[in-house]
């Protein structure tokens, strides 16, 4: 059974909504750029996808008070769920059992880091500490919405928010709610830098999916949420449908904490759920939106999973993540905007900063925009603890 | 539709719940504010060298959901599905400490690596080389709930035979420190702690992880079947009994028909009050609690989901868990509701298997 979406928002570096986001990507304009909005050692070695607005022109945007303790992911995610409300139309957000399911990985780790040790000398910034945990992002987007109902949060590193939205289809297949507001968000953190960089797969220049000679990947903040709504809502409300989740597979790759399996045993997994959900063959897939993260693991490890999929007859594909770096946790859930303005208008978004095809196979992804007839686009988020997550988006 | 039944369950906390018959050894804090694991010999569930680099979180997860797959009898699951309020908070804290205690440099990425919350769940799967669906949901006093009713209905659709799932959280010292700074857990000051007859605010801080095996077969050995699953993100206390009466009646159920409530009192003068109305409203009912056991941490009621599933399976509710010191000779369906801070409420519905 498919599942609706009727509304969407987004804020990433290219863009603060839906309007902004498709046109940097049909004009081919990265988000890509040296750190701004705070301090790291870092700045002049790596490049982020940043959105260039401080925590005090979000807090404005949002219209909070000085006394505030939403995070910077908070805020983020409560400007794109937002965003995603209005454009399906609600009046009213508990007229329908509603719920919420947001995705992120560090939470609010934005603070924590900024006052870790200050919070012993300070009293003022203590109203920080209660929006560390993930689930107090969610928590502060739903009162921002108003929302009353099933508030949860995933956090499956990289792949988070394509779970949110599976989780959202199930809850609404099996009946439990009518409406379900998914995505997610992550904001920049010192501490994902950090991390990365530790790993040794952030790239220090522009990030090159798919590319022979990738270095790695720039780090992005972004949110972006979907309103997924039943059937009974949408005949009864006469709602417009962008597109519907018609199919989605999660599955483990059990193979690394962090790295991919050679073979991309789980990505395949993955695709192959979702193919199978949706009643689709490979065939039907007209577009793939890559996880394409730009690691030398990822891209070879996806891409052997595609290949097993696809054999022959891989369709076009491309990683948008040289326009916004990798989100992290709302990863999934731009590209899942990203998918949808793809069926929308009939329009492949390129893979920019690609020159060399890689040696171990002859995959050469879409890198000019491309217009062709889109029925069907799958997409697929991977992250640490082998998380492995694939949705397709249908026209119909 | 299938049924969804729980079929073996492990349960790592501050008392000895590992090893021993159903509460056969607890004691009763009264003076300490953060209580901390019970921890069980790793040695046969992980290889020593593991040992040592695991955060209690991932080793508590990985000894109790073996402990669970080896009751139901499972060697993989179709699925793994964790929650977790705080996540590996240890290794979070150990990655930031030296962010910032080095300026950002000579980092190793080990803890950065184990900091993920998803890292019991990818944990347990990469040992059992599961490569099922694995989902891990992080929302506070609901990322159990969420777990089981995500459990539940892949159970209920048969997208899934048989789902391990869990809560697991692990404390950590600077957080914990954090904590007490804004009383989120108990002043020294205000000793000794009650939860029965709760006089200060915050609470008893602590840890663990309790892990459950659901199938859609009923077995011999299954403690109870997952009926229903609520999840409500805020109420005001006036609220409660609403919500409890509208979920009973829309699973066709009256509070006469329920053998005994498991509440989530945690001894906070502040929020305790939530567990009044329900306390009126199943005043005829046995009443339990488990807090003052368990302590509170963001998945302590899965340490409930665990007293209630063994109260069901052993028809008997042990007087150390007993709040109104009622009791019933038979206890067939069982009601928890449980609440943080006036957060993330939870109902759940559990039924005796054998009827």
């Amino acid at each position: 059974m498919k599942v609706a979406i009727t509304g969407m928002g987004i804020i990433s570096s290219i863009g603060n909504n839906v309007e902004a986001n498709y046109h940097a990507l049909v004009n081919g304009k990265t988000g890509i750029s040296t750190i701004e909005n705070f301090e790291t050692v870092h700045k002049d070695v790596i490049k982020v996808g940043e959105i260039k607005l401080t925590n005090q022109q979000l807090a404005q945007q949002l219209g909070l008070d000085s006394d505030n303790n939403f995070s910077r992911t908070a805020m983020l995610g409560a400007i794109a769920a937002q965003q995603a409300v209005e454009h399906a139309g609600i009046q009213h957000i508990n007229e329908y059992r509603t719920g919420l399911i947001s995705a992120t990985s560090v939470g609010g780790m934005d603070m924590t880091e900024k006052y870790y040790y200050e919070y012993f000398e300070n009293e003022a910034c203590r109203k920080y500490i209660n929006s560390h945990d993930g689930g107090d992002s969610t928590h502060k987007i739903a009162e921002h919405l108003g929302l009353k109902g099933l508030v949860t949060t995933v956090s499956t590193a990289c792949s988070s928010a394509a779970n949110a939205i599976m989780m959202g289809a199930r809850l609404i297949q099996s009946g439990q709610l009518d409406r379900v507001i998914v995505g997610g968000t992550d904001a920049l953190a010192k501490f994902t830098i950090n991390g990365f960089k530790t790993l040794m797969i952030l790239s220090d220049t522009y990030n090159t999916p798919f590319d022979h000679n990738r270095k790695g990947l720039n780090l992005g903040e972004a949110a972006a949420f979907l309103v997924l709504e039943s059937d009974d809502v949408v005949q009864k409300e006469n709602k417009k449908v962008l597109a519907y989740v018609s199919g989605f597979g999660n599955a483990n790759d059990a193979y690394h904490q962090t790295a991919s399996s050679e073979n991309g045993e789980g990505a395949f997994l993955a695709m192959q759920k979702a193919l199978k959900i949706a009643n689709l063959k490979p065939s039907d897939i007209d577009y793939i939106n890559a996880h394409g993260t730009a690691t030398p693991n990822n891209d070879l490890s996806e891409g052997r999973a595609i290949l097993r999929i696809f054999e022959e007859n891989v369709p076009e594909f491309s990683s948008t993540k040289a326009f916004t770096g990798h989100t992290l946790a709302a990863a999934a859930a731009i590209e899942a905007v990203y998918s949808v303005l793809a069926l929308q208008n009939n329009s492949i978004f390129p893979n920019l900063n690609f020159n060399t095809p890689m040696e171990e196979f002859d995959l050469v992804p879409q890198t000019t925009l491309k217009e062709k007839t889109i029925h069907h686009v799958l997409s697929n988020s991977f992250g640490f603890g082998g998380n492995c997550s694939t949705v397709i988006f249908s026209k119909k | 539709m299938k049924t969804c039944y729980i079929n073996g369950v492990g349960c790592i906390s501050t008392q000895n719940t590992f090893e021993t018959e159903f509460l056969s050894e607890v004691t009763l804090n009264e003076t300490e504010n953060v209580l901390f694991a019970n921890q069980p010999s790793y040695k046969e569930f992980i290889p020593p060298a593991m040992i040592r680099r695991m955060a209690k979180g991932v080793k508590m997860g990985i000894a109790a959901s073996t402990k669970a797959l080896k009751e139901a009898n499972l060697d993989l699951p179709d699925a793994i599905i964790t929650g977790t309020g705080m996540g590996c908070v240890e290794d979070s804290e150990k990655f930031l400490k030296a962010i910032l205690d080095n300026n950002e440099q000579f980092l190793t990425p080990t803890s950065f690596i184990q900091s993920t919350h998803n890292t019991v769940g990818g944990q347990i799967a990469l040992g059992l080389q599961c490569k099922g669906y694995n989902f891990t949901y992080v929302n506070g006093a609901v990322s159990f709930e969420t777990a089981l009713l995500d459990a539940k209905m892949q159970v209920e659709n048969e997208e899934a035979n048989n789902v391990l799932i869990g809560g697991v959280d692990e404390t950590s010292s600077h957080t914990l420190e954090l904590f007490k700074l804004i009383n989120i857990i108990k002043s020294e000051a205000d000793k000794p702690y009650s939860v029965v007859t709760p006089n200060s605010k915050g609470v008893v801080f602590s840890e663990g992880a309790s892990f459950f095996v659901l199938e859609n077969e009923k077995k011999d050995n299954s403690y109870a079947s997952v009926q229903a699953v609520s999840i409500m993100s805020a109420l005001e206390m006036d609220e409660v009994q609403d919500y409890i009466g509208t979920f009973l009646a829309a699973h066709d159920l009256k509070p006469s028909d329920i053998d005994a409530v498991v509440l989530g009192n945690n001894g906070d003068s502040e929020f305790d009050g939530y567990y009044d109305s329900t306390k009126t409203m199943f005043e005829a009912t046995p009443q339990v609690f488990y807090k003052h056991l368990s302590g509170e941490y963001n998945t302590a009621s899965s340490f409930g989901f665990w007293v209630a599933c063994n109260i069901i399976k052993n028809q008997e509710l042990p007087e150390i868990v007993s709040l109104n010191s009622l009791k019933k000779e038979k206890y067939t369906t069982v009601l928890l509701y449980n609440q943080y801070r006036g957060k993330d409420h939870s109902l759940i519905v559990l039924k005796n298997a054998k009827t």
